[in-house]
């Protein structure tokens, strides 16, 4: 008896707590009922006939039943049609897991053996936890100092693979406050089960008083702006035209010509190869002469370099000696600026928002 | 299935012939070498089994409180790395195959029977190298061997293991063109395509994998092995190398190696069902090119392990859409084999029990794979406790379970003994209960989003661990039973007789346990397999009397 009540106490579902959270388990319990449906019909029919049908007699042969086209077209159509059913849900679901989504506020994660470090818009760090706040469009962009890792927010039913060498991208909306698990999904090593930590979900509000009392720390694209300036990146690219390098001012997100008549789109990964493998694309119209920043650089700083570059707008200064640039309107393509472009002037890490 | 039908009363047997360990080790006797490997993948299923036990030791409990989390990963890396490459790949095609392929042709062996033997000494040094590696401290990296882990991280024996894994590749790629050989050019007078019993059809299937997918891992590990001594970058993106590529290149294997595990139990349910029912396969053109459609199918699926890995989006909508077509020909087999039912002839004996477990577990086995397959839902499913579940529904309950289906159908045949009928029974019973118990809990507790290869996890989940080590003690009994009954029955069983189950097909056809050229006469076949009323041991068992089913 206490057995049971142990066993109904057990939850069949995780808590509910971003926006995908209700179609997935929709969708999951909907997969559940088919399951049941499919696997008792067939249980049920193979006991009846083999009840039904036992053998009487040793030598008993029974009448051969051929097989019918019909009944064979019937079982491979329906299943058929099922499958396409299920696979167009879960490719919606994807589509809208995976597509970049607008006006979302930026986290920066790395992870490494064994631990997650954030870097929150405004610059706030944090290790092992992610405070969010309720209601907002987050969108965490991601990679590994060592190894795979893969994130993993149960609650949001959201999960993305942390690869060394690349940025990937998960986000959600959190629909409702509380403290979720954080799981480390792929192995990564001895302490892969240790690799986990908090999310916490907070109201507006509390989320703002929670980003004043941390420690003050520049934003990433402050943080990036001095970086660019002592690894002298500005002795070859300047604000305007003109310099060894191309100019970065705006080039996020923009269409570059290359070298070989080719064009890519300047993305986190295309500027991350432009700071670590210079030689891989060479700009239209310019030398091969940049050097490598391979192992000067930690993964952090590489995305710090990067949110100063989307930082800075088609008109803006890249001039970093200065911590001049006043806040520019965001591109349409660059994440919001916001946040970003004000925290120079506001070392003190402050938000507005 | 043969015109002629003869009782060979001679006592001379294959497993008579001769007695020296010499003359086991260098036989070339199809059937012999099925009886090695047999041996040998049982102490591999041991020895993977003591390590799935100490995994759900460990996992009583939330905290890490048993081994340290260095020794967890090894447990269940070696619990893999021995039940997949040294036990499951290797299970039905290596015994059941090498024992019957030939004979089920008619034919007095294997087309290359010193190849055979190869294969068999291959295997040996390659699960040798394993266990030497595993006597060495074992290796830590998940039996996937992801890198940059495995690579350049984990500081474990992983080249010692790749090289073995290498080696033992080879003995499957050969086992697969042997018997491809040998159905082709070895079968019986008048045994035409069509008249093929489905284990051979399933068996062709599962060949045409082993030799076009086991190089591809082959040339994989040996790329691994590569940037791990060498440091050529490959793989790892510090020496400029792709991570993602190897998971490309291993799946492109490992997707299709499911079926080399799968296909051949398959096989082995078609037998059993259509033999303890009487009755010919329902839809048998049907089932036989599922087989086919299975392993042509299944080299296009590989990027559904990977729909979280940063692979593009759309590629993972590629990889879903095939997935789902490969589900359609595993359906198809399990409605046909249940329609076989119909209007039968059923005996209860245990091989009968195997298969309907089988039908129920493969039933819930694939089709939580529809859910792993569903993109959205992978997101939230992938890397945890869901995966580990479904697969152990297909490769144990779907898998093992035929395999010992098998065992007990044909230990007549490899003993010239009956097993226990009773014990049987009961040990089925008990291994399909204590593997719902294990697995199924697995389901819930991997959607409540407990990850695997956890050496320590979150309170909540404990209750689900638990019932499952509960279960897992349950199954434990039912694996060890049939090793007592079988060894008992070896000296103790009752005498079997050609052809106990009144069974079609030329294996029973022939003394048990079979001479050493498996017939004393050319066998012609003339008519379709299955078809009972050419069975004569069924038309004289009508008149003796005193005889029950
Ligand atoms: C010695 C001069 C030099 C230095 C120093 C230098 N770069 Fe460059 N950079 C170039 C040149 C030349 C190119 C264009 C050719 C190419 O693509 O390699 C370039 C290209 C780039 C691009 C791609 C721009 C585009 O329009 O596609 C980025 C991003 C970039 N550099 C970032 C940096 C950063 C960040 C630093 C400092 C850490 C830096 N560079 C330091 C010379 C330099
Ligand atoms: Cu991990
Ligand atoms: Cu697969």
């Amino acid at each position: 008896m206490s057995l049971l009540t142990i066993l109904l106490q057990v939850p069949f579902l995780p808590e509910q707590a971003s926006s995908f959270a209700q179609e997935v388990d929709m969708f999951y319990l909907s997969l559940w009922a088919l399951t049941i449906f499919f696997s008792v019909a067939v249980a049920v029919a193979a006991l009846f006939f083999m009840l039904k049908y036992r053998r009487r007699r040793i030598d008993e042969i029974p009448e051969q039943v051929e097989g019918a086209m019909a009944l064979e077209i019937t079982w491979t159509v329906i299943p058929f049609l099922i499958s396409l059913f299920i696979f167009g849900w879960g490719a919606k679901i994807y589509y809208q897991m995976y597509t970049e989504p607008k006006d979302a506020m930026e986290i920066y994660v790395t992870g490494k053996q064994w631990m997650w470090r954030a870097q929150h818009p405004d610059g706030i760090r944090e290790i092992n936890q992610l405070h969010l706040p309720l209601g907002k469009r987050i969108k965490l962009t991601m990679t590994s100092e060592d190894v795979l890792h893969s994130y993993f927010i149960p609650a949001f039913r959201t999960k993305a693979d942390v690869v060394p060498g690349r940025y990937t991208m998960t986000w959600f909306t959190p629909t409702k406050a509380g403290t979720y698990h954080l799981f480390c999904a792929e192995y990564c090593g001895t302490q892969h089960s240790g690799m986990i930590g908090n999310v916490i979900v907070l109201e507006p509000s509390e989320y703002q008083q929670w980003l004043a009392g941390g420690p003050k720390e520049a934003s990433p694209s402050a943080t990036g702006q001095k970086l660019f300036a002592s690894l002298a990146c500005n002795t070859c690219h300047y604000d305007k035209d003109g310099g060894r390098g191309p100019s970065l001012a705006g080039v996020f997100g923009s269409q570059v010509k290359l070298e070989n008549g080719t064009t890519v789109i300047a993305d986190e990964g295309y500027l991350r190869e432009s700071i670590l493998n210079p030689g891989a694309k060479i700009v239209a119209g310019f030398q091969p002469v940049m050097p490598t920043f391979q192992g000067q650089l930690s993964e952090e700083q590489v995305l710090q370099l990067i949110a100063y570059i989307k930082s800075i707008g088609a008109q803006e200064g890249a001039v970093a000696a200065k911590p001049a640039a006043s806040p520019a309107p965001p591109t349409a393509k660059a994440s919001p600026a916001a946040p970003t472009t004000q925290a120079p002037a506001a070392q003190g890490g402050q938000k507005k928002d | 299935m043969a015109t002629e039908v003869m009782e060979t009363t001679s006592t001379r047997n294959y497993l008579n012939n001769g007695h020296t360990v010499k003359s086991w080790l260098l036989t070339l006797d199809h059937k012999r070498i099925g009886l090695l490997y047999l041996f040998s993948i049982s102490i591999f299923f041991a020895i993977g089994g003591v390590y799935a036990s100490l995994i759900r030791l460990e996992l009583i409990t939330p905290e890490g409180d048993l081994m340290t989390a260095e020794t967890y990963n090894k447990v269940f890396t070696m619990h893999g790395v021995m039940m997949i490459f040294f036990f499951l790949i290797p299970s039905i095609p290596a015994v059941m195959g090498n024992f019957l392929l030939p004979i089920m042709l008619g034919a007095k062996d294997v087309a290359f029977p010193k190849l055979n033997l190869l294969s068999w000494y291959i295997f040996i040094l390659g699960g040798s190298l394993m266990l030497i590696t595993m006597i060495n401290g074992g290796i830590d990296t998940g039996w996937t061997f992801y890198p940059p882990y495995s690579s350049i991280y984990s500081n474990t024996q992983v080249t010692l293991a790749g090289v073995s894994i290498f080696i033992t590749g080879f003995s499957s790629i050969l086992t697969g063109l042997n018997f491809m050989v040998t159905i082709h050019t070895m079968r019986a007078p008048g045994l035409t395509w069509f008249r093929l019993p489905l284990f051979v059809w399933a068996h062709y299937a599962t060949s045409l994998i082993q030799i076009l997918g086991t190089p591809v891992v082959a040339i994989t590990v040996l790329a691994l092995a590569l940037e791990r001594t060498f440091q050529i970058g490959i793989f790892d993106p510090k020496l400029g190398g792709d991570p993602v590529l190897f998971q490309h290149m291993f799946w492109f294997y490992s997707h299709p190696a499911v079926y080399i595990m799968i296909l051949p139990s398959m096989g082995v349910i078609s037998e059993l069902i259509a033999n303890m029912t009487r009755k010919r396969i329902f839809g048998y053109h049907f089932v036989a090119f599922s087989s086919l459609a299975i392993a042509v199918f299944g080299f296009l699926v590989w990027g559904h392990h990977m729909f979280t890995s940063s692979q593009s989006m759309y590629a993972g909508m590629v990889f879903s859409l095939i997935t789902y077509a490969v589900a359609i020909p595993s359906a198809i087999k399990i409605f046909n084999w249940t329609a076989t039912i119909y209007k039968g002839s059923v005996s209860y004996d245990t091989p009968m029990i195997y298969a309907l477990a089988f039908i129920g577990l493969f039933t819930v086995g694939g089709m939580t794979g529809l859910f792993l397959a569903a993109l959205g839902l992978d997101v939230h499913l992938h890397d945890t406790y869901f995966v580990v579940a479904h697969f152990h529904y297909v490769m144990v309950g779907g898998a093992i379970i035929g395999y010992l289906g098998g065992i007990h159908f044909w230990w007549p045949k490899m003993t010239g003994r009956m097993y226990p009928e009773v014990w049987g029974r009961i040990s089925a019973a008990i291994i399909f209960l204590g593997f719902n118990l294990t697995f199924f809990p697995q389901f819930v507790v991997g959607y409540l989003g407990m990850p695997r290869r956890y050496h320590a996890y979150a309170p909540e989940f404990q209750v689900l661990h638990i019932l499952s080590s509960a279960g897992a003690s349950i199954l434990a009994v039912g694996f060890i039973m049939p090793v007592f009954y079988f060894a008992w029955s070896v000296k103790f069983g009752k005498k079997a007789g050609n052809n106990p189950w009144m069974a079609s097909g030329l294996e029973w056809q022939t003394s048990s346990p079979p001479p050493t050229e498996n017939f004393t006469y050319q066998p012609v076949v003339t008519h379709e397999p299955y078809e009972f009323e050419h069975v004569e041991e069924i038309k004289n068992a009508g008149k003796l009397e005193n005889k029950t089913a």
